[in-house]
Formats: structure tokens, sequence, C-alpha cells
């Protein structure tokens, strides 16, 4: 590793720092999801060390709990995580035509929102050893916070693991309702999600849809409806 | 069909990697299209809403108790409260509401 290198490399290391913090957390009560699904530790730490992604993975552990199929799998990660497609071609803007495939590989592998938004941060084009210090630090937070998140989740008594289950919900309403506040388009979309989902869940017929099938249907109409709708500028998207 | 968890867990590593990493290496080019962008943009908020709600309720040993805790993370993050503390204060509402009723 040259000078420049070690010098991002540390850089990464230390805005890596804040961001394993919060995914050891977040991991963590995403564990306890896991484990209400049915997932082992090992398990669901490997998914998570192969994911990162906590609305992806969530999804994913409710198509395992239902044994839904891995079409219905494939098409929910497509959609849920299909924002990262947008990420990834700013992203790639900001790599320089000289970086090599292998570097282009690693870096692709933990696009997540926290990561990034601090690689966006970064002044001019990316230095990839940048990139690797941030994941040096994210990727065991994320990973072994899910992993603890199951182990822990089968030893503490019932009631503290019924009320660690709704921590994850909780982190969602926190990155839901902020945005919401501000546009009303988005406030509406989230009340008209909720009762939706509430709907499926419970009335006659549609409550028959599984509940992987449920999130990846209301998902795409609700959302092609509101772009169909209300089309995002481009001010707007940055704004969020 | 028997499913298994490791082929379950491949799909969506699978999936997810070749959506993050196609863009790095073969396309390049930014997403133009304006209804692509907007639907991409709406997707992570229908979904989180989706999935919060009504799951958080079935997800305590007692219905009321997960209800109480979607209204306060409500009141909080409306209150502009941090992701933690919002997390932190749902499950205690869950614990104190389940240790008095239960």
């Amino acid at each position: 590793m040259n000078t420049e290198n070690k010098t991002w490399y540390a850089r990464g290391l230390r805005d890596g720092l804040p961001i394993m913090l919060g995914y050891a957390a977040v991991g963590f009560t995403l564990g306890i999801a896991a484990r209400n699904a049915g997932l082992t530790a090992f398990q669901a730490g490997l998914a998570s060390l192969l994911n990162n992604a906590s609305a992806g993975e969530k999804a994913g552990f409710t198509v395992i709990e239902h044994s839904e199929g891995y079409l219905a799998m494939a098409v929910m990660m497509l959609i849920i995580n299909a924002r990262y497609l947008l990420m990834s071609c700013s992203l790639s803007q900001k790599l320089s035509p000289e970086t090599g495939l292998i570097p282009r590989l690693i870096i692709g592998f933990e696009v997540t929102d926290e990561i990034f938004g601090v690689q966006m941060n970064v002044p001019g084009m990316i230095n990839p050893f940048y990139t690797y210090g941030v994941i040096t630090m994210a990727l065991p937070g994320w990973s072994l916070g899910t992993y603890f998140g199951v182990a822990l989740g089968n030893v503490l008594p019932v009631n503290v693991v019924s009320a660690l289950s709704v921590g994850l919900y909780g982190m969602f309403l926190a990155i839901i309702i902020p945005p919401a506040k501000k546009s009303r388009v988005i406030a509406a979309l989230v009340v008209i999600a909720m009762a939706a989902s509430c709907a499926f869940a419970y009335l006659p017929v549609v409550s028959n849809i599984s509940a992987g099938m449920r999130v990846i249907i209301l998902t795409v109409v609700i959302s092609a409806a509101a772009a169909l709708l209300f089309p995002v500028k481009e001010e707007d998207e940055h704004a969020a | 069909m028997q499913h298994n968890v490791y082929v379950y867990i491949f799909v969506m590593f699978a999936v997810t990697y070749l959506i993050r990493v196609l863009p790095l290496t073969l396309i390049r080019k930014p997403i133009k299209n304006r209804f692509i962008r907007s639907f991409l943009y709406y997707v992570p908020y229908v979904t989180l809403a989706v999935m919060t709600f009504p799951d958080i309720v079935q997800a305590t040993t007692a219905p009321i108790a997960g209800l109480l805790a979607l209204i306060a993370g409500v009141a909080l993050a409306w209150c502009g409260k941090s992701l933690f503390t919002v997390a932190v204060v749902s499950c205690v509402v869950v614990f104190v509401t389940e240790w008095i009723i239960l």
C-alpha cells in the first residue's frame, strides 16, 4: 500500500466508525426479526455478511419464514433493492476510468444508503482504499450485530424479546416519518401503504396472498402510481 | 416443496449484488428516465411502511403493546428524534405495557 492509499484507508476507517456503531444496533434488531422468522444465528449472520440491506433482508426473512419460493425471493430483492441501482449509477461517476474491475466488484458489494452517502461526500474521484476502510468497519458491525441479535434473542426472556421485536420497526419509522413531515406526497404514501397493508393482512380473499407477495404487490402498485401522479424533480431526490 | 435456507440466502445475495455491481462495471451511465427515477425514489418509503404495519402489532406478545409502540415511534420520529431514540423508546413502550397488562 503506498502512502496515499494508506491515508485514504485510514480516513475510511475513521468515517466507518460511526457507521459500524449504527449498523451494530440496527443489525441486532434485524437479528431479532431473523430469529422470529426461524433463522439460526449463523444463517442470519451470513445473510447480513452477503447482503448489507436492512429493508431487503427483513423482506427476505419474511419470504423464508413463509417458505414462499425462490422466484418470489428474487423478485422481492429486485424490487426492494432496486434503488441501489440508482446509487451505483451515481457512484460510477465518482470512480476514475482507471479504476480496475476488482475494486469495482468490491465497492459494488457494499452499496448501502450510509456508505453511498460518505462516498459521495468525498471531494473529486474516490480512491477505492477509502471505501475499503469504510467496509472494514461497517461489514463486521452489520453481520456480527445480526448474529448476536439471533444468539441473544435465543437466551433472553420472552418479554425482553417481545420488546426488542419492535426495535427494527421503530428504526423504519425513524427513516420514513421525517421525510413524510416535509412532503405531503410521502406522508400520504406512508398512510396509504400502511392502510393497504393492513387491509391485505385481514380482509377476506386478499388475506390469502402471502406476506412476501403482499410487500411486492403493494410496493410496485403504490410506488408506480405515485411516480405517475407525482414525478420527482432531481432537486427533490437529493433533498431526501 | 421444502426450501433450503442457504439457497434463499444465495438468491438474496445474487440478485442484490447484481443490482449493485452492474452499474459500476457494465452500464456506467446515469438513469435519465423520470418515471423510473421517481418509482425508485418512492419504493423505500412504501416498502418500509408496508412492512411496518400491521407487522409491528403482530410482533409483540400483546397486540396493544405493538400499537402503542407504533404511536410512540411515529410521534418521536415526527419530532425529529434520532433513529436510535425512536427504536429504544418503542422497545421500552412494549416492555412496560406488557409488564402492566400481562
